[in-house]
Order: structure tokens, then C-alpha cells, then sequence
């Protein structure tokens, strides 16, 4: 057994390692996926809650700003944008709403996911409010009318002539009664 | 001193710390797998012999799809291939045992217990596990059955497993080798499992963070994977394949390793370019860290990233193509005879060259987007895995077997099964091509009726190369209780190595005195 400390070293070190590549897994590689997605715009995520400030409108250009919504799986609500399109200035402000309606007998909670086409447009997309920030409540039958102020930044590639904003509707009941019973 | 294995044979088997016996309870095991796995593409086969729905449901269909990658890749080919490291490494390096005999005991034992709890979720209430063996979420999650959580705790115990059998491979390579073997006159076989171990230690913990994140999304309300919680299901692809990719290489190195054990035997010459062989080895691991996304291909990514990721997969032809040029060059002006091993191994060149061949038409981003999820992809990974993986293991154990017992196998029922599994390999997997290019996807229990005629070659092909598997179980049990005793240490004629300068067949100990190496 005379070998035993340099195995006991070696066994440490290798050990550690499987450690290390396990918090990876779970510590680093989500953070780093949703960090290198939001520099380059992959997947269409926006960004949070935006503050206007004064920035002058871009009157020499108009940009078509096109709206989808679309029912994730076997969420039943009646979800679709008012409008389907808006011409819009770069720098201008704008309100446009979605409705959506719980069409079901049960009381339920809907979270809308935004997505943003072309790619390199995501970054330019400012939502100053957002019905997506957070969860819908809707009783059974209730319907409601969903708003979102948006601001193209001036700033916006000049290929970029036409921008769609998606919105994905998620049932999140369970999900929202988990955690109250988590919390409880 | 000269005492041998426990006369209990529950004590012998179960409490064992010799490399020798656990080998031989790591290569009955995998074996029990392979039959189990191939039981289930057996299955598979069956309900697709002709079009329309026959024999079982298109639910247990996919459980068999699922659990047959699952049982062959993680209970049939990488523990066969860690059975053959604990045999073989001590005696090729000189050492007494493995580093860390008790770990050794622990990790194979784990395994029986893993894979008990995955195959009992088929018979839990919503059947087993149903997303393909590549489980993307969010199939594996939120529409998963409840047995989902018996598989997470499954893969977590087998790559416990894995951690700990590749440190003690570490740990017997870099701490035990004789005085005088350097690291460059290790035999190969030594050398892509030093590698292998050391990717396994780098990417078993990330499968293993990988099922955990499912499991708390699962159970914990977390939302890694989960768009509606604000995360990504495409998140779970990249970690999968960052995984996933390495693992591939973990199953086909070890098998370069016996195929440059078993070529220069038969060929009577060394083996040709040692030393770039090592390095390719070294380069194929490295790179297979940074082209995962290859596999992604038709998830929308930016035309950058599919540029890079096809440029980088290309590039693993060259080291690869290096090693095909070493084998072939060894093989060329050698006095070369064919026993089974050495047919196993050459078709094992020729066979998984071709599925390198397909590999990279498959690596063309633009193509790719063709072949995605066809039978392309299907016959592709099992000219490499069958053909490489399997063929290689198989050679290893005709190869060694008279070393182990003592006894020779019979030649003739070894190349009878030989050409029974070439044929019907190209039988059941060549047609899957003209399938997969034809339009047809895999993993459905059901196709179209232009697929109808491929589809039963390709199930004859498979009856019969499941038949041949028989015949090799067959052929090993005869050996070790019937064969012709043999006493030459040297077994084969061409074979070197200090494997071949031990007692046949080879003694409970061996090397409790180092080997002087010249």
C-alpha cells in the first residue's frame, strides 16, 4: 500500500473535477446560454421593461411591425392581437393590444412568452410595457384586453424592414399552484 | 502468497477486488445487456416488418426505440469496453491490480442495480421511458410518463458508475505502470482508454447535471427547460450533445484501441505511425468537445454558428483518416492470416470508414437539414456503433478469450458467426439508408407503403444478425467449459505485449513483481 498517497492525490484531483463539470452543468452552462443568446439576439428573446427616454423619431423611415400569437399546446383561451400589423417610425411610441379570453369553466393563469423576428432585431425591440411581464389570471369565461407599448430604437439595422413579434401563451395553473403551495 | 480467487462463490463474485474477476463480471454483464437491448430491437424490427400497425402499440414502440439506445449504449458497450480495461490495462502496463480495487468493486456493482430500476419502469403504470434515448425535454419532461424520475435516478447511478471507473483507469495508468513503460511505449489499447477516461470524468458529471435540472423542473417547479417559466428546451439540446458528442467518442476509442492491439498481430508488424496514432487519438477527444451543435442542425441556428459547427465536424475526418491510413499501412506487405479476430477487425476498418463516409455527409449543414431524424441518421450511427463499436468488442474477446481461460475457442463456428454478422449487418443497416435518403423518419412504429420492401430486408437482416449473437454466446460458453486446452503464453504467433508473457491461462495474479521493460 505504499502507493496509497499518491492515488489518494490523484483520486482528489479527479474527483474534483467531476464535481466542478457537474456545477458547470447546472451553474454555468443555463447563465451562459441565456447570456449568449442575449448579445446575439438567438432565439428572439427581448429584454425586460424599458424606460423611454428622449430620443428623437426617425420620420425618413417606416418600419411594418407585424404581430402572431399562437396557443402553446393544450391551452384552450381565445388569444389573438387586435390589430395584425402597424406601420411604425423608429423612436415612436406605440400602444397595441391582444385579447384573449378564458374560454373554459375553470379559473386558470396564462403567461405569454415574447419572441422577436429577424434575429438582429431582437435587441432593438423596447417594450415599455408589457402584458408579458406577468402572469394572466382570467376567471372561467372572463376575457381581457392585453396591452403593449413598444418602441422600435432608431438604432435598428437599416435591412430590417419588417419586425414580427410573436407571443406564445402558456398555461401556467398548475405551475402558479405548486409554488403557492410551496409557499404555504 | 500463491493464493487464489475465494472458494465461496459469493464471496468471489461479490466482494471481488481483482481486476480479473471483475472484468469478467463487467463483460457477463454487458453481454446480459446486449441481449437485453438487442431483445428490444428485436421488437422493433417485428412491428416494422410490414407496414401498419401488427404486433404492439405505438407507445410501447417508442419505450423499445428508447430503451434499446439506453440498455445498448450505457449497459451494453461501455461497460463491455470497461470490462476489457480491467482485464487487460494491468497486464499490459505490469501491474499487480487496479489502482483502487474496492472502487473498482463498487462500480461495477452499481451497475446491475441501474439498470434493474430502468428496465422495471416498462412495467410501471404508463410504461417507460418514451423520448428517444437523446430524451429532449420537453418530452422528458412535461409530457413524460411518472416513471420519468425512476430514469433520472437510473442514469444517475450508471454514471457514478462511469466517474469512477474511468478515475481508477486514470489512477492504474498514470500511478502503476511498470518501471520503464513510458507513456509512449503504452500499448494503444492503454492510451485511448487513458483518453477515454479522462473525457468520461469531463462529461459524465454534465449528463448527470443534465437529468438533474429535469428533475427539478419536474418535481421542483423550477423552469430550465420550460418556455412558459422563461427557459429554453433548446438549452437541454446543447448541454445533452456537450455530452452527448464526448460520449460518442467514449464508445468508439476504446474499440480503435483493440483494433490497434489485434491488426499488427495478425499482420505480423508492428503498428504503423505509433506515435501519430496517440496524437490522433488525443485530437479526435479534443475536438469532440466543440462541434456538438452538429446535431442541432435544424434548430434554427444563426448561418455562423452552422458554418462553424460543420467546418469543425469535418475537420475530425483528418485525425480519424489518419487512423484508418495507420491501420490500413500496417496491414499492407504483412504476412497476414485471417482468424476471427483479425476478420472482425478488418471489417471493423472497412465498415465504420463507411459510416465516417455518411458521418460527414451528414456533418454538411445544408444537407443535413435533409437527413435530420431520418433512417439516414440511424444506419449512420450503427455502421458506427454496431460495425465499430460492437464488431471491435467482439474481436477483443475472441482475441483474448484463450488468454483468460486457457482454452482456444472454436475457429470454425467463429468465422461461421463472423460472416453471419457482416452479411446480415449490411442487410439490415445499408437498406435503412435508401430510407432515411428516400424520406423516412425514425422513431414511428408505423410508414408509408413505399417503404414497405426495404423495411422487411432490413428486418430479416436484424433476425439474423440477433441469431449470430447467439451463436458467439454459444461458441464462448463451449470454450470455457469444452475448449482445447492451450498452455502457450503466447496464444497467437505475431502477437507483443507483456499480456502475451504471462502464464496461460493467465494466473489469479500477475505481476505481483514488476516486469522489467526493455
Amino acid at each position: 500500500m505504499s502507493e496509497a498517497p499518491v492515488h489518494r492525490n490523484l483520486l482528489i484531483k479527479l474527483s474534483m473535477t467531476a464535481v466542478a463539470m457537474f456545477a458547470f452543468a447546472i451553474f454555468v452552462l443555463p447563465p451562459m446560454y441565456d447570456l449568449f443568446c442575449e448579445i446575439t439576439g438567438i432565439g428572439g428573446k427581448t429584454g425586460g421593461a424599458y424606460t423611454a427616454s428622449e430620443i428623437t423619431i426617425d420620420t425618413s423611415r417606416k418600419v411594418e411591425v407585424q404581430f402572431v400569437a399562437a396557443n402553446n399546446a393544450t391551452m384552450p383561451w381565445d388569444f389573438y392581437p387586435t390589430e395584425h400589423k402597424v406601420f411604425v417610425h423608429p423612436g415612436e411610441s406605440r400602444k397595441v393590444t391582444f385579447f384573449a379570453r378564458n374560454k373554459t369553466g375553470n379559473d386558470m393563469v396564462g403567461q405569454a412568452i415574447p419572441n422577436v423576428l429577424p434575429n438582429n432585431a431582437a435587441d432593438y425591440f423596447h417594450k415599455t410595457e408589457c402584458f408579458c411581464f406577468n402572469s394572466q389570471p382570467l376567471g372561467a369565461g372572463q376575457e381581457a384586453e392585453l396591452e403593449v407599448v413598444f418602441i422600435l430604437d432608431p438604432d435598428l439595422p437599416v435591412s430590417v424592414n419588417t419586425v414580427t413579434l410573436s407571443y406564445t401563451l402558456f398555461d401556467i395553473t398548475d405551475r402558479v399552484a405548486m409554488q403557492v403551495s410551496q409557499i404555504q | 502468497m500463491a493464493h487464489g480467487p475465494s472458494e465461496n462463490f459469493f464471496n468471489r463474485w461479490l466482494f471481488s477486488t481483482s481486476h480479473k474477476d471483475i472484468g469478467t463480471l463487467y463483460l457477463w454483464f454487458s453481454f446480459a445487456m446486449f441481449l437485453l437491448g438487442g431483445f428490444f430491437a428485436m421488437v422493433i424490427r417485428a412491428e416494422l416488418f410490414q407496414p401498419g400497425m401488427q404486433l404492439i402499440k405505438p407507445d410501447f414502440f417508442v419505450q423499445m426505440t428508447t430503451m434499446h439506445g439506453l440498455v445498448m449504449v450505457f449497459g451494453a458497450i461501455m461497460p463491455a469496453f470497461v470490462g476489457l480495461a480491467n482485464w487487460m490495462i494491468p497486464m499490459m502496463i505490469g501491474a499487480p491490480d487496479m489502482a483502487l480495487p474496492r472502487m473498482n468493486n463498487l462500480s461495477f456493482w452499481l451497475l446491475p442495480f441501474a439498470f434493474a430500476i430502468l428496465t422495471s419502469t416498462l412495467f410501471m403504470e404508463g410504461g417507460g421511458p418514451n423520448f428517444g434515448w437523446t430524451f429532449y425535454a420537453p418530452l422528458s419532461t412535461t409530457y413524460a410518463p411518472d416513471s420519468v424520475n425512476y430514469f433520472i435516478f437510473a442514469v444517475h447511478i450508471m454514471g457514478a458508475s462511469s466517474i469512477m471507473g474511468s478515475i481508477n483507469i486514470i489512477a492504474t495508468v498514470m500511478n502503476m505502470r511498470a518501471p520503464g513503460m513510458t507513456y509512449m511505449k503504452m500499448p494503444m489499447f492503454v492510451w485511448t482508454w487513458l483518453i477515454t477516461a479522462f473525457l468520461l470524468v469531463a462529461v459524465m458529471p454534465v449528463l448527470a447535471g443534465l437529468v438533474t435540472m429535469m428533475l427539478m423542473d419536474i418535481n421542483f417547479g423550477t423552469s430550465f427547460f420550460d418556455a412558459a417559466g422563461g427557459g429554453d428546451p433548446v438549452l437541454f439540446q446543447h448541454v445533452f450533445w456537450f455530452f452527448g458528442h464526448p460520449e460518442v467518442y467514449i464508445i468508439i476509442l476504446p474499440a480503435f484501441g483493440v483494433i490497434s492491439q489485434i491488426i499488427p498481430t495478425f499482420s505480423r508488424k508492428p503498428l504503423f505511425g505509433y506515435s501519430s496514432m496517440v496524437y490522433a487519438t488525443a485530437s479526435i477527444a479534443f475536438l469532440s468537445f466543440v462541434v456538438w451543435a452538429h446535431h442541432m442542425f435544424t434548430v434554427g441556428m444563426p448561418i455562423a454558428g452552422e458554418l462553424y459547427f460543420m467546418y469543425a465536424t469535418m475537420l475530425i475526418a483528418v485525425p480519424t483518416g489518419v487512423k484508418v491510413f495507420n491501420w490500413i499501412t500496417t496491414m499492407y506487405k504483412g504476412a497476414l492470416t485471417f482468424e476471427t479476430p483479425m476478420l472482425f477487425s478488418v471489417a471493423f476498418v472497412i465498415l465504420f470508414t463507411f459510416g465516417g463516409f455518411t458521418g460527414m455527409m451528414l456533418s454538411i449543414a445544408a444537407a443535413d437539414i435533409q437527413y435530420h431524424d431520418t433512417y439516414f441518421v440511424v444506419a449512420h450511427f450503427h455502421y458506427v456503433m454496431v460495425a465499430g463499436a460492437v464488431f471491435s468488442g467482439t474481436a477483443a474477446v475472441y482475441y483474448w478469450l484463450p488468454k483468460w481461460c486457457g482454452k482456444m475457442y472454436d475457429e470454425t463456428m467463429g468465422k461461421v458467426q463472423f460472416w453471419i454478422a457482416f452479411i446480415s449487418f449490411n442487410i439490415t443497416f445499408m437498406p435503412q439508408h435508401f430510407l432515411g435518403l428516400a424520406g423516412m423518419p425514425r422513431r414511428y412504429s408505423d410508414y408509408g407503403l413505399q417503404f414497405a420492401d426495404w423495411n422487411m430486408v432490413s428486418s430479416v437482416g436484424a433476425f439474423l444478425y440477433g441469431g449470430a449473437q447467439l451463436l458467439f454466446l454459444y461458441n464462448v460458453i463451449r470454450t470455457i467449459g469444452w475448449g482445447k486446452p492451450i498452455s502457450d503464453p503466447q496464444v497467437w504467433e505475431g502477437a507483443q505485449g507483456l499480456e502475451w508473457t504471462v502464464p496461460t491461462p493467465a494466473p489469479f495474479h500477475t505481476f505481483s513483481t514488476p516486469p522489467v521493460i526493455k
